[in-house]
């Protein structure tokens, strides 16, 4: 009985610590997954006015960062940058670093729900007198962003656990805080425990979502 | 009846009115190459106010294709196209045709509603809504009053209870009739009908072509490419026999199928009649 006494208040004294943590992990994650999302949706619009010299620069900014490791990203954001003069905080040099790499895939993911509509839809809208701008913002997006719902919740199940990475950049997210206390309090197993627990409280949730928006666009189309 | 009227002015070429005999749309010299195939070589028709043309021939004729560069969803090769003296997708500059911006070009599309072979409805709109689109986005329509002319339009092709569906709800000639509602709904001078029954079940296509004929009735302007041959011969004033894309032979449709000239014609219609 005493263990489990025991138990329960070193979880609750190491959580009171690793919650402000799971605080910063939810900052880092909404303000990359904004920004990621906003380069994705700017992009895969831009691609589609087929302006050459542009789309290359497109192309190249998606190869770079999604080939590139999100932790390479990272050190380039907090250690490279001080070399032109730019001195990030650790905060936003991950949202920075991670909403980079996540708004090329967020490119490809709204250039794939775009280019899956059928060509007929354009061209119904075109044919009532829509200028370009006018059937993406009417006809094609509302409909594209049906599409990629569920891979962009699936995005965002993945940023939530690669946000891990911001704490080699000592951003004081979970898995920081973690490191921190496990070095002070040798607590290891049931810090990480904790941890582990944590993380999934939040993928859950998201993943679950995910799971009844595809249901639901099944019996959609 | 005032309707009938007119078709009757029409076919026995009386030209009474200034306004039945006034040219609304001319294809001038159209041609239109996809790589090295030639699929439109110089095309020229033209089709007076109130006037229903047909357009037939067997496919692979360039039909659609010609359909399709008067209101430019293709871009022709060379030729240029007037609607009502407006020249479209392109502006005169000196001696030389410039390619028009793409705001000018959806201005003069608003004048030519289109009905696809397979309605392309948008999917994530009501049937109500898909109507009232254009009105309302483009035309600047106050919703209500996009919504409400929309209705009016679903009436006059017998949807208007349907309003509230979703397209993927109705049949393939419900579909077909919102989408001749949808081009309605523009108040266009002409409306061009791209095989408007092709895609139906056999058992579909009689209420799509009633409406068409309801409107034709109307005194609207129409091209329509159709497989229809005995409704061309019913609604249209002219009917235009197409193959390897050039115009063999146009006339009046007692004419051209009753009494085909060309050989060609002759053995179009052979093959249809079985």
């Amino acid at each position: 009985m005493e263990q489990f006494g025991d138990l329960f208040t070193r979880s609750a004294s190491h959580l009171e610590v690793l919650l402000q943590g799971a605080g910063v992990t939810v900052m880092i994650t909404l303000g990359s997954f904004v920004m990621a999302v906003t380069i994705g949706l700017v992009l895969a619009v831009a691609r589609t006015w087929k302006i050459r010299p542009l789309n290359a620069l497109i192309a190249i900014y998606v190869e770079v960062f999604r080939g590139l490791p999100t932790l390479t990203l990272l050190f380039i954001c907090y250690f490279g940058l001080t070399y032109v003069g730019i001195k990030l905080n650790p905060l936003p040099a991950a949202i920075i670093g991670l909403g980079l790499s996540g708004g090329a895939y967020c490119t490809e993911i709204f250039r794939s729900g775009i280019s899956a509509l059928h060509h007929g839809q354009r061209e119904a809208a075109a044919a009532i007198g829509m200028t370009p701008m006018r059937a993406m913002r009417f006809v094609i997006l509302p409909q594209a962003l049906r599409i990629t719902l569920p891979p962009l919740g699936n995005y965002a199940i993945g940023l939530i656990k690669d946000t891990a990475v911001a704490s080699a950049v000592a951003a004081p997210e979970i898995l920081f805080r973690a490191r921190n206390l496990s070095t002070e309090t040798f607590d290891t197993a049931l810090i990480y425990l904790l941890v582990a627990v944590l993380y999934l409280v939040m993928t859950f949730p998201l993943a679950r979502w995910v799971d009844h928006l595809e249901k639901k666009r099944k019996a959609w189309q | 009846m005032n309707g009938n009227g007119q078709i009757h002015v029409n076919r026995c070429d009386f030209g009474v009115k200034m306004t039945e005999n006034k040219e609304l749309l001319r294809i001038e010299g159209l041609r239109k190459d996809f790589g090295t195939l030639q699929v439109l070589k110089d095309i020229s028709l033209s089709v007076g106010q109130s006037k229903k043309v047909a357009l037939i021939g067997p496919s692979g004729s360039g039909k659609t294709t010609l359909l399709r560069c008067i209101n430019h969803l293709e871009s022709p090769t060379g030729g240029h196209i007037y609607l009502d003296g407006d020249l479209i997708g392109e502006e005169k500059r000196g001696v030389r045709y410039v390619r028009s911006s793409a705001a000018r070009l959806a201005r003069q599309r608003l004048d030519m509603g289109f009905v696809f072979q397979n309605f392309y409805l948008w999917p994530h709109l009501t049937v109500q809504e898909n109507v009232a689109l254009c009105p309302w986005k483009v035309q600047g329509k106050s919703q209500k009053e996009a919504m409400d002319l929309a209705e009016a339009m679903l009436e006059k092709v017998h949807m208007a209870h349907k309003r509230k569906e979703y397209p993927e709800r109705l049949s393939g000639g419900q579909q077909q009739r919102v989408g001749i509602a949808r081009a309605l709904a523009q108040q266009p001078k002409i409306i061009l009908f791209d095989e408007p029954t092709s895609a139906l079940d056999p058992e579909l296509v009689g209420e799509v072509l009633g409406v068409i004929q309801e409107l034709a009735a109307e005194g609207r302007s129409m091209v329509l490419v159709t497989h229809e041959i005995r409704f061309a011969r019913d609604v249209a004033d002219e009917v235009v026999f197409m193959d390897g894309g050039l115009v063999v032979e146009k006339g009046a449709p007692a004419d051209v199928i009753d009494n085909p000239s060309n050989e060609r014609t002759i053995r179009f219609l052979g093959q249809l009649r079985g």
